[in-house]
């Protein structure tokens, strides 16, 4: 587990992504957050070593990295999948049927929520409120594509997008016609 | 009352409504180089003060007040928009961010310059994906054509906005966890005093508010404190964004001035209840507020009347309405596994009391509740939060509202769900049924969320 001086696993590339946050703030370890989800972005995953890593760069301790990630469930320590789908559980989900659009997935897709497919291509995972609920029962892809009002032929849909490819970084930022199955709803005045 | 012009969503259905052109177009950052150029700080501050903008975030917390408290001495200040956006059901700052990132912008340029904070961080919830985007994009456009950087308008007055992302966690929406957060610490909100506005973000003097609540702050100013005083209630100014979903034929968010009644907000705006039923039970801000009835109806969606009703209070005005098939078990099922998952855990009747709420209505909800259980609950719903004063924030109260309401308005039908719900066979915890069979319990399996075992690496990490 500890960092192995003759490879680093942070390639520079990544290191100076991490160092360009130090300017924001008043202390470096205000970056832990912003360093964790660049990690997390490039490996699909935090390991033990880029934790050491990262405190190396912003001066503190490993622990104290650790520390912060382990707080937020957010940051899993093996790969995920390719694309890191969220189904929403609390209420107005819920209700609308949102933990049985969980199950069915999980079903669909013989794993548990919180697992990866076999094929790496895709982790289900269930999540608090969304901030979507205006698509309840929702789901997010971590790639930013809404997916709801959900019924299970929907999930059935959602689940061949979402193994077919990674959502490009889309030029519409989500509000043209290629931000996914569902238009955001326009609110009323 | 004439008809309501709608003010925060005004440019929503414009094209490109995100862009500086179209923000511009329709007359943006007026409000900003009239600020800046023509007032002095405490000007504004007095100005939000007199429209007496109460915080959009949950607590209702007058804004211009609140930028009173900051000393008067100091020498940096920190403005931190609270853009975590967690409480279920809730989803006006999203679209605020992703329809009007430049009204957003406006509004934390004239709050940095009426605090006197040259860093303002926007605190986003890590779910808004294509908010952040829209975000990120915004500030570069609204930096290159001199809204942002340094000496805006010539007045000397320097700012900078960064987005701070955060990692999925609820309680860093409270106002002193998102600071901890910020910081590169866990989530823990601390103790107060000191409040923030005296030792907030790097242990400097500190601004935590709302994306909406500053929304507002520059339409304030254009159009000055009596104009926003004349929109909603009596007590409760200005414009608001409800948002409706659950039992109902359209899920929305609508602009309105305060002080709607759930009613209006179902039958003129929400499409009625789906499947031509009735409602019987709304949450009138977010799952901490409580839960009202169908007789409680009519009452105002504002900071006075929605306490007559013995909820918490207004929140974050997100209604999710229940028809009349919804059971009050799955209801308090829902909301203290929500609690139970998002309690931090610092303060022991906070972590034991949502975690066992959870595991009393899950043990009800199966078939294995006693009367006896609904009286421990009132118990336990009593002796938490902050209004007992036995926990350091909120959300504590957030979990006890729920049960509170509920145990006062519909314990009849708790009553009838115990008795009539019976499973005859002994109830067999996941633990005991892994004892049994002999294998390693799950714990998924017993409750919290818990990662499972992680997988052996599909791919050597770094080789994408
Ligand atoms: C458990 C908990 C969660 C909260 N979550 C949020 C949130 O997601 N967004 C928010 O704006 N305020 C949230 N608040 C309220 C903040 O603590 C704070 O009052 C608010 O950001 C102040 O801004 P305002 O005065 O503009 O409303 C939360 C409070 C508590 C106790
Ligand atoms: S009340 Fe709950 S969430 Fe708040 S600080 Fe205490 S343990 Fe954490
Ligand atoms: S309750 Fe599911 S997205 Fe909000």
């Amino acid at each position: 587990m500890a960092s192995d001086v003759t490879t680093p696993m942070l390639s520079e590339a990544i290191r100076d992504k991490i160092r360009a946050f130090i300017p924001r703030y008043p202390n470096k370890r205000a970056v832990t957050l912003p360093a964790l989800h660049i990690v997390h972005e490039y490996f699909r995953c935090v390991p033990y070593q880029a934790m050491a890593e990262i405190a190396e760069i912003l001066e503190i301790t490993p622990a104290e990295v650790h520390d912060t990630m382990s707080f937020y469930g957010f940051f899993p320590q093996a790969p995920i999948g390719d694309v890191r789908v969220w189904i929403c559980r609390s209420l107005s989900c819920m209700i609308t049927g949102g933990d049985e659009m969980l199950e069915h997935a999980c079903k669909k897709l013989g794993v548990r929520s919180g697992q990866t497919t076999p094929d790496g291509k895709l982790t289900v995972e269930f999540a608090e409120c969304l901030g979507i609920c205006d698509f309840a029962p929702a789901a997010l892809a971590d790639d930013g594509r809404i997916f709801g009002p959900l019924t299970p032929e929907k999930v059935d849909a959602m689940i061949e997008e979402l193994k077919k490819d990674k959502d490009p970084v889309d030029p519409t930022h989500g509000l043209g016609s290629s931000a996914g199955p569902a238009t955001p709803s326009r609110p009323e005045g | 009352m004439p008809a309501f012009e709608p003010v925060l969503t005004r440019n929503f259905a414009v094209p490109d409504s995100q862009t500086l052109r179209a923000y511009e177009s329709r007359g943006g950052y007026q409000a900003s180089r009239k600020a800046i150029t023509e007032m002095d700080p405490d000007k504004v501050v007095q100005i939000v003060k007199d429209s007496e903008l109460r915080g959009r975030g949950g607590a209702g917390f007058p804004c211009g007040l609140k930028w009173s408290f900051l000393p008067k001495d100091r020498q940096e200040t920190f403005m931190c928009v609270n853009g975590d956006e967690s409480e279920p059901a809730t989803f006006n700052n999203r679209l605020l961010i992703e329809r009007d990132p430049h009204q957003f912008i406006e509004g934390i340029l004239i709050s940095c310059f009426a605090t006197k904070a040259a860093t303002a961080y926007v605190y986003l919830r890590f779910e808004y994906i294509h908010a952040f985007r829209i975000m990120e994009r915004a500030i570069a456009e609204a930096r290159e054509a001199g809204h942002l950087g340094k000496n805006i308008y010539g007045s000397g007055f320097d700012l900078e906005i960064y987005c701070h992302r955060g990692a999925g966690a609820y309680i860093c929406g409270e106002e002193t966890g998102l600071i901890e957060s910020l910081e590169g610490k866990r989530g823990w909100p601390r103790i107060k005093p000191p409040f923030p506005a005296i030792e907030g973000a790097f242990r400097k003097p500190t601004v935590v508010n709302n994306v909406e609540t500053l929304a507002c702050v520059p339409h304030i100013i254009e159009r000055g404190a009596d104009w926003f005083k004349s929109i909603g209630t009596p007590k409760s100014y200005g414009p608001k964004l409800y948002c409706v979903s659950g039992h109902v034929n359209k899920q929305v968010c609508v602009e309105l001035p305060l002080g709607v009644t759930t009613r209006e907000l179902i039958e003129d705006h929400a499409g009625g209840v789906w499947k031509g039923r009735k409602v019987k039970a709304t949450v009138p801000g977010g799952i901490s507020m409580g839960v009202m009835s169908a007789d409680e109806m009519d009452v105002k969606l504002d900071f006075e009347d929605i306490k007559k009703t013995g909820c918490l209070g207004l929140g974050t005005a997100a209604v999710t309405v229940m028809d009349d098939q919804t059971s009050m078990v799955d209801y308090l099922y829902n909301t203290s596994r929500f609690f139970a998952h998002e309690s931090c855990g610092q303060c022991t009747p906070c972590r034991e009391g949502t975690g066992w709420m959870y595991k009393i209505f899950k043990r009800i909800k199966a078939g294995g509740g006693r009367l006896e259980d609904l009286d421990v609950l009132t118990m336990m719903a009593n002796n938490m939060g902050l209004t007992p004063g036995t926990t350091i924030c909120g959300l504590a109260d957030g979990a006890a509202w729920p049960v509170k309401n509920v145990l006062a308005k519909f314990r009849p039908e708790l009553e009838e769900y115990i008795k009539k719900n019976q499973s005859s066979k002994p109830l067999v915890t996941p633990l005991q049924k892994a004892i049994a069979a002999g294998t390693v319990a799950e714990p998924v399996a017993l409750g919290g969320r818990v990662y499972p075992a992680p997988q052996p690496a599909l791919r050597s990490p770094g080789g994408s």
